[in-house]
């Protein structure tokens, strides 16, 4: 048990990618401890998204790999990372407008429920049972980041904030080994990004390591236990919140 | 965030689903509406028996259409190939092999589902557009085949005499027995794509229709269940194509161009897409909607396209849609 938590849950080693002449990600590596909430920041165009997208599977690396739980899934589409528990969300919101907000989480739950075509047509006992545990997870999982009053209504309809929410909730529905969160904050009030917070730290307290991307300086140095500083594709500082928050480099990045 | 339990997943607060009688009454509608059609035709008989007959059949064809197009959000312009494949199946093993009607239409329905398979592994791995062209390409194919292909189908003069279905000794060739046999497999289609749409299954499809990014990173296999999605529709309309060739007795490559390719679109967008009933709302709007403009005569095709085109205007959910406009709140 002790020799696994001291196990990297996600390695990124030397993680390259190239568009034409630009190389958006430049050499990176870092590695993810189980439990722990790591943050990337960063100036914008950095390349932060761009990692994720090759980490997730979503892109492939020009170069370098990707160790989830000590196995090379460097290429991996982005199901079968999903299906190891590696799930993301995107930083321009990718939810199913056109389904109401616990149906988006239900179809979260796939990877975690069984059952293919007879199972619909045949709905036996253990499909039923499973249903109504999937419709009651769903609307668990909605009232923890506060959207409970929202469950019904189409997704299209709720605000930017509520929609980043969701797809928190949807994530989490999956049951993520690694939760991977793109600007989780970003369009939060200040309410909603505190209960963020919180419910970031339980995350991780819970077992799930999380890996976000974020601006809101306040939330990361609340929730992280380790940041990695990016800038123009490459890694530029990693550590602790309160060292990053003083290291020239860093500072440089973002007065710069 | 003060109150909330330690753990993740802290054991559930039942929410009890609130269905209010006005939803029920808007669920309700268009089926009562479909009702009174059929019922019509079943007192009627005779002409607007035949109509209402061919409008069934084809809400079988577009429901499973609609599991593709609605459910899904694919696009497909060849479902009549697979309507043809079910079709001339059946007529080919009744009226030359003396196969009962039974297994003729499984064999094409399985014909039909592998056709499906073959055509479609490798292009809904295709992005985009490829697809339907693909698609439209095997509607022209399948066509080209019926009329080529003399020694089997014989050609443009197509195949007559395929026997009516048979239920224990009962054949069912009667306006009435037809109608009623239709209407019983048109509510079992309606029952399986309900089932499939409020299931996992059915998530899957919505969640790759919403949007493929977002699916695969919940783990969803894309390429798979679109695969899924195409056959299931292939299927149904297999199953139409055989239905069709025993209630007419005749089946010719015309049946199946792409005029009916083009009935069916209209269908699906008039009746709603990605509905249950809309498919059968539909098809029987589509179907009986000419003629009751025939005494219009010279103007029945123009009054019939004005009515379309109203329809899509004002209703461009379709008829579902604007049925479930009574009740506030959206399909789940
Ligand atoms: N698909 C793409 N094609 C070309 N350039 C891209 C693509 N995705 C990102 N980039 C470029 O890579 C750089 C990093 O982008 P991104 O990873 O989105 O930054 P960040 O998330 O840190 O703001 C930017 O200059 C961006 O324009
Ligand atoms: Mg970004």
């Amino acid at each position: 048990m002790s020799a696994q938590a001291q196990k990297a849950c996600l390695e990124v080693q030397d993680a390259t990618r190239r568009f034409g002449g630009l190389v958006a990600v430049n050499a990176v590596s870092f590695q993810v401890k189980p439990r722990s909430v790591t943050a990337v920041i960063g100036p914008n165009g950095a390349g932060k998204t761009t990692l994720f997208n090759l980490i997730s599977g979503a892109l492939s690396p020009s170069s370098g790999r990707v160790l989830f739980e000590g196995v090379d899934v460097t290429a991996e589409p982005p199901e079968a990372k999903a299906a190891r528990g590696l799930i993301r969300t995107f930083q321009l919101v990718k939810l199913f407008p056109e389904l109401s907000a616990v149906e988006n989480v239900k179809v979260g739950c796939h990877l975690r429920t069984r059952g293919g075509l007879l199972a619909a047509l045949l709905r036996p006992r253990w499909a039923r049972r499973m249903e109504a545990e999937t419709e009651e997870r769903a609307r668990v999982l909605l009232e923890l980041v506060g959207l409970a009053a929202t469950a019904d209504q189409p997704a299209a309809a709720l605000s930017y904030g509520q929609a980043r929410l969701l797809e928190v909730a949807r994530a989490l529905a999956a049951q993520p080994r690694l939760l991977m969160l793109d600007e989780p904050a970003a369009g939060l009030n200040a309410d909603e990004s505190a209960r963020l917070a919180t419910l970031i730290r339980r995350i991780a307290d819970d077992g799930t390591a999380v890996l976000l991307i974020e601006h809101d300086m306040h939330l990361v140095m609340n929730t992280a236990d380790e940041v990695v500083v990016v800038d123009f594709g490459k890694k530029i500082a990693q550590g602790a919140p309160d060292r990053i928050r003083q290291d020239p480099a860093v500072i440089a990045a973002y007065l710069g | 965030m003060n109150s909330s339990p330690s753990t993740i997943l802290p054991k559930a607060v039942s929410v009890p689903a609130r269905v209010s009688p006005r939803r029920h009454l808007a669920q309700a509608a268009p089926w009562l509406a479909a009702a009174a059609v059929v019922g019509y035709a079943l007192v009627v008989g005779g002409y607007p028996a035949t109509v209402v007959g061919f409008a069934l059949i084809y809400a079988i064809f577009v429901s499973g259409l609609n599991i593709f197009m609605g459910l899904t959000a694919q696009v497909s312009f060849g479902q009549s190939a697979f309507a043809a494949i079910g079709g001339y199946g059946s007529a080919i093993l009744t009226t030359q092999y003396d196969w009962t009607w039974a297994p003729a239409m499984l064999a094409g329905l399985a014909a039909a589902v592998a056709a499906a398979f073959v055509i479609g592994y490798p292009t809904l791995r295709l992005k985009g557009h490829y697809l339907s062209m693909a698609t439209l390409a095997i509607g022209l194919i399948a066509h080209e085949i019926a009329v080529q292909w003399e020694s089997v189908t014989l050609g443009y003069l197509g195949i007559s005499g395929v026997p009516p279905i048979d239920i224990a000794g009962f054949e069912l060739s009667s306006d009435r027995a037809t109608l009623t046999m239709l209407t019983v497999c048109v509510l079992a289609t309606a029952f399986a794509v309900a089932r499939i749409r409020r299931s996992r299954l059915g998530r899957a499809f919505a969640g790759l229709a919403g949007s493929e990014d977002a699916a695969r990173a919940l783990g969803i296999d894309v390429a798979r269940y679109k695969l899924l999605s195409f056959l299931l529709a292939a299927g149904f309309a297999s199953f139409s194509g055989s239905l069709f060739v025993h209630v007419v007795g005749y089946v010719s490559p015309e049946v199946f161009s792409l005029h009916m390719v083009i009935l069916s679109f209209t269908m699906l967008y008039v009746g709603g897409i990605g509905t249950v009933v809309g498919p059968v709302i539909g098809a029987l709007v589509v179907s009986v909607l000419p003629e009751t403009f025939r005494a219009l005569r010279d103007y029945q095709d123009l009054a019939y396209g004005a009515a379309l085109i109203l329809l899509l205007i004002f209703a461009p959910r379709g008829l579902a849609g604007l049925f479930a406009a009574l009740d506030t709140r959206r399909k789940p």
